[in-house]
């Protein structure tokens, strides 16, 4: 079955000359900045333009001064960490949590009867409803934050784990078996990497996840963070620190979900995924 | 009887409730024992509140997903069938993807106020690029051998977008739907939560605020079953509509 890959390879095996590497390297940057860019130039013009109010829109050069300043001062770089700190822990328990609540599902019947209808009816769940439940046990602090991060992200990681284990390949199973491996190690060196591509998937959702809950919790509940201090912009009316949140935010997302797929690709670097051309 | 065994769990998990509560376990100001949050959910109901607030929930969610899905698969079709609008648009899609798009809720409040419109707007500035990147790969996965006998066979461009390329994209794009639904609730009860005047986030809040907690948690179980109800009768749909492709 052919299908259609659009995989463009910087690299080509018939060498072309340095001059024309360059033009194509060139072309290739331009392609896939040229819509950024010209995204900022429109946001300026408009901004300038009089058609909207410097508080509806500032404009986006007011803005990157804003992020400046911010950087100088420190703030940028003590929000960034905090926002971090929170999103990476609940993520880190989530994983932990996800994986082992995964395996013991898949493994002993007891624990799959009591948590198979508690994560199909809890997965789907709009779950941030539950946060001024959360609030009113855990406070306002980090605990109830990294918890409601936790809630959230752990049921991707769940599912995932499942799903992967289930597609180990008997096969496999049995002739480590043959050959004399223990249960433990049958669990932990053929079944655990067999299902990695499938768990690394599931943390792949569940990354984004804990950002955008660690900045929904922030903006909730205020506190240091780069939701809190979009949101303290905002009960202001100081719209160019909330345009300079929303950057700031985006760019911190963009970081983590890209390292997390280079993790991927180094983490599954024997796997024939590595081998296929990557999409997105 | 076998469904009751599958969902016992649930069912003990509520008779926990019921009894840490009544036993004094645990404070029942910060979980007010469950039959009490029913009798709440049940007053709630005959004022009315409940209706009217999720009646503006609903109304919200469903338009804002409604735009998502028709700008989004109309995006991310073109995406694939048309080079140049790939090459403009998949870096932008791709810069903006990982980032949370809650954050944007101060933004549309700027813009369109603290009513429908904001809601609406983020609703469908967050739920479409799932819907797009869905329709995408569809799309781009499209059996290329069909498209040649599709166009060896005399088939206008128009119509093998519509006959071939579109049914192909189908389970793809249902499946990037469904993350923008559960998205979509999510993003309401968000922006809610933290700025409007009516809505069952908004509801949440001010039960809250009033320390009036066993209603709160009727509102917060309701959503929370809204979402869940959401999700399965979509898969039934789903189900439904790749029945052809077995």
């Amino acid at each position: 079955m052919a299908t259609v890959t659009q995989s463009v390879s910087p690299r080509q095996d018939s060498g072309p000359s340095a001059g024309r590497k360059f033009l194509h390297g060139l072309g290739w940057f331009l392609a896939h900045t040229g819509s950024i860019i010209a995204l900022a130039i429109a946001w300026e013009w408009l901004a300038r333009s009089g058609l909207v109010t410097p508080f509806q829109l500032p404009t986006l050069s007011s803005v990157l001064e804003r992020i400046w300043t911010n950087a100088m001062t420190g703030d940028l770089f003590i929000n960034t960490a905090v926002t971090l700190y929170r999103a990476i822990a609940g993520f880190l328990i989530a994983a932990v949590v996800g994986v082992l609540l995964g395996m013991a599902m898949s493994r002993i019947a007891f624990v799959r009867w009591f948590f198979d209808p508690i994560v199909s009816v809890g997965f789907p769940m709009p779950k941030v409803a539950f946060l001024p439940v959360i609030i009113l046990w855990l406070g306002v602090y980090d605990a109830s934050k990294i918890t409601m991060i936790v809630v959230d992200a752990a049921f991707p990681v769940i599912t995932a784990t499942i799903v992967g284990l289930r597609g180990v390949d008997q096969y496999l199973l049995w002739s480590a078996r043959n050959m004399g491996a223990s249960n433990r190690e049958l669990l932990w060196q053929i079944a655990l990497p067999a299902a990695l591509p499938q768990i690394m998937t599931g943390l792949q959702v569940a990354l984004p996840i804990a950002l955008i809950l660690a900045v929904f919790t922030e903006m909730v509940m205020g506190g240091y963070g780069l939701g809190g201090a979009m949101m303290q912009a905002s009960r202001f009316a100081d719209s160019r620190g909330v345009f300079a949140g929303i950057l700031e935010i985006a760019v911190v997302g963009y970081v983590l979900v890209k390292a997390m797929a280079i993790l991927r690709r180094r983490l599954l670097i024997w796997h024939q995924e590595a081998m296929a051309p990557s999409t997105v | 009887m076998k469904t009751l065994i599958r969902y016992l769990p649930l069912l003990i998990l509520a008779v926990a409730w019921e009894a840490a509560s009544r036993l004094q376990l645990v404070s029942s100001l910060a979980l007010p024992p469950l039959s009490d949050v029913i009798v709440a959910w049940w007053d709630l109901l005959k004022s009315g509140e409940l209706l009217t607030n999720g009646a503006a929930s609903l109304w919200r969610a469903s338009a804002g997903l409604f735009l998502a899905i028709v700008i989004g698969a109309t995006l991310g079709i073109f995406m694939a069938w048309w080079r140049p609008v790939n090459v403009v648009l998949s870096p932008l899609v791709e810069a903006l993807y990982p980032m949370p798009k809650s954050a944007l809720i101060p933004v549309t409040v700027i813009w369109l106020g603290f009513g429908d419109g904001s809601k609406i707007l983020l609703i469908l500035l967050g739920c479409m690029l799932p819907v797009t990147i869905g329709a995408y790969n569809g799309a781009r996965g499209c059996d290329q051998a069909l498209v040649w006998s599709a166009r060896s066979m005399g088939a206008s461009r128009m119509r093998m977008l519509w006959d071939v390329v579109v049914p192909s994209a189908t389970p793809e794009l249902l499946n990037g739907i469904r993350t923008a639904l559960a998205l979509s609730f999510i993003l309401l009860v968000s922006s809610e939560l933290i700025v409007a005047r009516e809505g069952l986030g908004y509801l949440i809040g001010t039960l809250g605020a009033n320390g009036t907690y066993d209603a709160m948690y009727a509102v917060v179980l309701t959503v929370a079953f809204i979402g869940f109800a959401a999700d399965r009768i979509y898969q039934v749909i789903q189900d439904r509509m790749l029945r052809w492709q077995q």
